[in-house]
């Protein structure tokens, strides 16, 4: 990042009057970034934004409630807080917002994917354009296009949307709503069949891990969450496709209208199942009836909480 | 039954109780004549449907879903069915995504005095679901098919 130093410096300015900033550091290989808490003036150092820092940090703030706590966010990673701000889950007070213009970030499956084996990662050296890893002796030059996220391809937010310090300059976006919904278009484009198998296909892999919902900002319930509630009694202990294709269901279903499209989710999974995709064909279809995006104002309703009389949108059949 | 055995297909209806349990009961009363497939479970408002109480129902083996609540404006609760509506609209053009039909699952409104629109709609989602046949099973995924995606993520 260009104005890395601009933003320790804001940092710096603040940290007196805060409990802990977080941010991203270097990690136990080159090639990964992990959530760098900052409690002292030294840590500010070891701070770090690149295209590796992929972590969306809000997932941090619900649990740090009543601390005052600085965040450094991405776009994406803002309109979570933002989400946070709506659903009363944070004090506006008490979060003090670090933001950046994010060029995007990159999808470690799709490294993993090219390279092959990650395991012994000795260097990686960023720039604007490409990637440069050296794992167990070899090196590999890989394009910044090739391997950036999906999600970031078609980014529409990449500057924070909501910040009380912003670094560096603002980026412009260029992707649509629609660019970013082509995949869920071509998805639906396939038969009915299709995609019940390919469902059961990819839910059968699924191991339960729940990594999906704890790296979820959205995911506020935690101790209380239905998959592991016996009382409702949502989801069995059986390791049946079944159970863990509700359980996705589910967590889509409680993001209706409060998903950010973070990707997280599919990026926590540790089996890379396509999860996201349910997500965001809740989203698509949550602009098209409501025409509301989740995570841009503060003072908003999400749309299931709320209603209309008349709904412009809703074609109630007619017997 | 066994007389119906194999023509019989497996409708779980969600009701509210003051429209449309009413409305069903009109139905009966009257002796209107109707298909045997929906089951029904009564629940105090369409409110209280959880659009999640639907999914589960297909996905633990339903061929198909009707929930019914009172017209709106007619809520008992004053407003549980227009939060109801958002939910299920949003239930019906999610389901298409997880390969399930969304012919599969409707949500209407019947009124208690409505007897005669109940035995409609009844009668035209059970033609409905008849029509998709029963529903595919989830019974566990090829372990071929699984094999082959794991490989193609590994």
């Amino acid at each position: 990042m260009k104005n890395l130093e601009d933003l320790k410096k804001q940092i710096r300015e603040a940290l007196p009057e805060l409990d802990v900033v977080i941010g991203w550091t270097d990690s136990f290989d080159p090639l990964h970034a992990t959530p760098h808490f900052i409690r002292r003036e030294e840590d500010i150092d070891k701070l770090k934004v690149d295209a590796l820092c992929v972590h969306n940090l809000a997932t941090y703030l619900p649990s740090l409630k009543g601390k005052k706590v600085g965040i450094v966010v991405k776009g994406c990673d803002s309109r979570s807080v933002v989400e946070l701000l709506q659903e009363n889950l944070i004090k506006r007070e008490d979060v003090t917002i670090f933001g950046f213009g994010c060029d995007g970030v990159v999808d470690q499956t799709k490294i993993r994917r090219i390279i092959g084996d990650v395991g012994n990662v000795e260097a990686c050296t960023l720039d604007d354009k490409e990637i440069k890893v050296t794992a167990s002796g070899t090196e590999h030059k890989l394009a910044l296009d090739e391997v950036l996220s999906d999600k970031c391809k078609t980014c529409r937010y990449p500057n924070a949307v909501l910040s009380d310090q912003f670094a560096g300059e603002e980026i412009k976006a260029t992707a649509s709503f629609e660019d970013g919904y082509k995949d869920v278009e071509e998805f639906e484009a396939k038969s009915t069949e299709e995609k019940f198998s390919y469902w059961l296909g990819e839910m059968d892999r699924c191991i339960r891990c729940y990594a999906c919902r704890n790296a979820c900002p959205m995911c506020v319930c935690r101790d209380h969450c239905v998959a592991q509630s016996r009382d409702p009694h949502w989801l069995s202990q059986e390791a049946h496709v079944r159970d863990k294709w509700m359980f996705q269901v589910i967590h889509a279903y409680h993001l209706a209208g409060r998903c950010t499209e973070c990707g997280e989710c599919q990026r926590a999974c540790p089996v890379d199942i396509p999860i996201l995709l349910f997500k965001k064909k809740f989203n698509k279809e949550i602009k098209d009836v409501f025409d509301y995006e989740a995570g841009l104002d503060p003072e908003a309703t999400p749309p299931l909480q709320t209603f209309k009389i008349d709904e412009a949108k809703i074609k109630e059949r007619d017997w | 039954m066994p007389v119906l055995e194999g023509k019989e297909l497996r409708i779980v209806g969600f009701l509210c109780n003051w429209c449309s349990y009413g409305g069903a009961d009109t139905a009966g009363v009257g002796r209107f004549e109707q298909p045997t497939d929906l089951r029904v479970i009564k629940v105090p408002c369409s409110g209280r449907i959880d659009p999640l109480f639907i999914v589960k129902t297909l996905m633990s083996g339903a061929d198909g879903v009707l929930v019914s609540g009172c017209h709106p404006n007619d809520c008992h609760y004053a407003e549980g069915n227009f939060y109801a509506r958002r939910r299920l609209e949003m239930l019906k053009r999610f389901i298409p995504m997880l390969g399930i039909d969304p012919n599969r699952f409707d949500y209407t409104w019947v009124s208690a005095s409505e007897g005669q629109r109940w035995q409609e709609v009844v009668t035209k989602f059970t033609e409905q679901i008849h029509k998709l046949g029963p529903a595919q099973k989830i019974e566990g995924a090829d372990a071929e098919e699984t094999l082959k995606l794991m490989e193609a993520s590994l």
